[in-house]
């Protein structure tokens, strides 16, 4: 029924609906930040969940001798990993390719949801009364930020744990600028201080809005070609070249998307690694 | 684009999804991994030591063949030579049993000549000592005479 009754009216009210995360308190104010994105929970939790079984699963099974094309296909990935991890982290910690090898998976499960076309869950998820629906997780910025901002502390602790925390406090106010004398290092410890913070803050944001940017910017061009073909007025030339056009255009978008889907998780990934490489690393 | 406490419930799930795959995932796959990676280090060495083995073998077979063939021409000459050795003998052999058995003849014959000579001697010495008695039977006395006889009869 909220379907029939919070149907566009336009393109404009058609683009803002699906701009609107659904809310775990719609009464809220939209920009609260008290509320929740109960999309994005969901689907980035089962689509973490999908993760988490189908490599259990493969590694439940795991034969070393007559391993199945599926498990070739996932250790193809692990491998993917582990090289990177192995040629770009040298600390001692375990954790990072790990951590590497979720970012990956799921951040390319996540961006994936573009491929659905892009009324289809929102449309189904209003039969059942849900008014709002965004598909893809990691168009949402606090997804992006939730990954980039951990990544960012985890690597504060790694450098902590590899170089000791007097270690770590002393790199953070003496690098990147360095000094002979201690009068100088006095003087540049401030402006140490401000160019780690900007390094450290700019690295957690950087990450989150390259991806979110992708992926919001992918999801509103589905949107717009979305919007061709739904100005059919009946067999008419407009309308037929519009429908054609959201075809053409929809495909292009959609096999072009691919790179990118694939790309900014194996960017994300990649920085992800150098951020803990460059953690532990000595200055 | 709203930020709001959803990041902390997503930093949340995140920090689960991370977890269990270092626990959980991570490890088996990568001593999967490790596992198969040795595995095949190990049988590329194996390959290559059956290999160095294989070309030794072939080279002791080789020797021993060689060594074979040695001993066995060695054998057939021995052989040979004993066979010349052993019809020599069995010539030698046969060339004194002859002589043995011409000599054994020989003086059997003379044995025989000898004591047929006695027997004529005998015979001539009685025929003489008869032809004797007859001409002289007037005027010899046979036993006057006896040792002149057996004079005579010796010098024949």
């Amino acid at each position: 029924m909220s379907a029939e009754h919070h149907a566009p009216a336009n393109a404009t009210e058609y683009i803002q609906h699906h701009l609107l995360n659904l809310r775990a308190n719609p009464a809220l104010d939209p920009v609260d930040p008290s509320n929740i994105h109960l999309d994005t929970f969901w689907i980035s939790l089962v689509l973490g969940f999908v993760f988490l079984f189908v490599f259990g699963m493969v590694a439940r099974r795991a034969s070393v001798d007559k391993p199945s094309k599926f498990q070739l296909f996932i250790e193809l990935i692990i491998e993917l990993v582990d090289t990177n991890v192995k040629e770009i982290f040298h600390g001692k910690s375990k954790l990072v390719a790990p951590l590497a090898l979720t970012v990956f998976v799921w951040v390319v499960l996540m961006n994936a949801m573009d491929f659905l076309p892009v009324d289809l869950l929102p449309k189904i998820a209003a039969m059942f009364g849900v008014e709002y629906l965004k598909v893809v997780p990691t168009a949402d910025i606090n997804q992006g930020l939730a990954m980039s901002l951990s990544v960012v502390l985890l690597s504060v602790l790694l450098g902590i744990q590899a170089k000791g925390l007097v270690g770590f406090v002393v790199e953070f106010f003496t690098a990147p600028f360095h000094a002979d004398g201690l009068l100088m290092k006095i003087i540049l410890i401030p402006v140490n201080g401000a160019m780690q913070c900007i390094e450290y803050g700019s690295r957690g944001l950087s990450l989150a809005l390259r991806l979110v940017g992708n992926m919001f910017a992918g999801e509103l061009v589905f949107m717009l070609i979305a919007l061709l073909g739904m100005g059919w007025t009946g067999a008419n030339p407009g309308s037929i070249l519009g429908a054609l056009g959201q075809v053409v255009a929809g495909s292009a978008w959609a096999i072009f998307h691919i790179l990118i889907v694939i790309l900014q998780a194996y960017i994300f990934m990649m920085l992800t690694i150098v951020y803990c490489g460059l953690a532990v690393e000595e200055h | 684009m709203n930020i709001n406490a959803s990041l902390f419930l997503q930093a949340l799930v995140f920090a689960v999804l991370v977890l269990v795959t270092w626990k959980f995932i991570w490890p088996p796959l990568m001593a999967t991994l490790d596992e198969r990676a040795k595995r095949i280090s190990d049988g590329l060495t194996a390959a290559d030591r059956a290999k160095h083995d294989l070309e030794l073998a072939e080279k002791r077979a080789a020797e021993e063949l060689r060594k074979a063939k040695a001993q066995a021409s060695e054998i057939i000459a021995q052989a040979e030579k004993r066979a010349t050795q052993i019809v020599d003998e069995a010539k030698d052999a046969a060339r004194v049993e002859g002589d043995r058995l011409i000599a054994g003849a020989k003086s059997e014959v003379d044995q025989q000549v000898h004591h047929a000579k006695e027997e004529l001697r005998q015979q001539v010495s009685a025929l003489a000592v008869a032809g004797a008695e007859k001409i002289l039977r007037k005027e010899i006395d046979a036993a006057r005479h006896a040792d002149l006889l057996a004079t005579l009869k010796a010098e024949l």
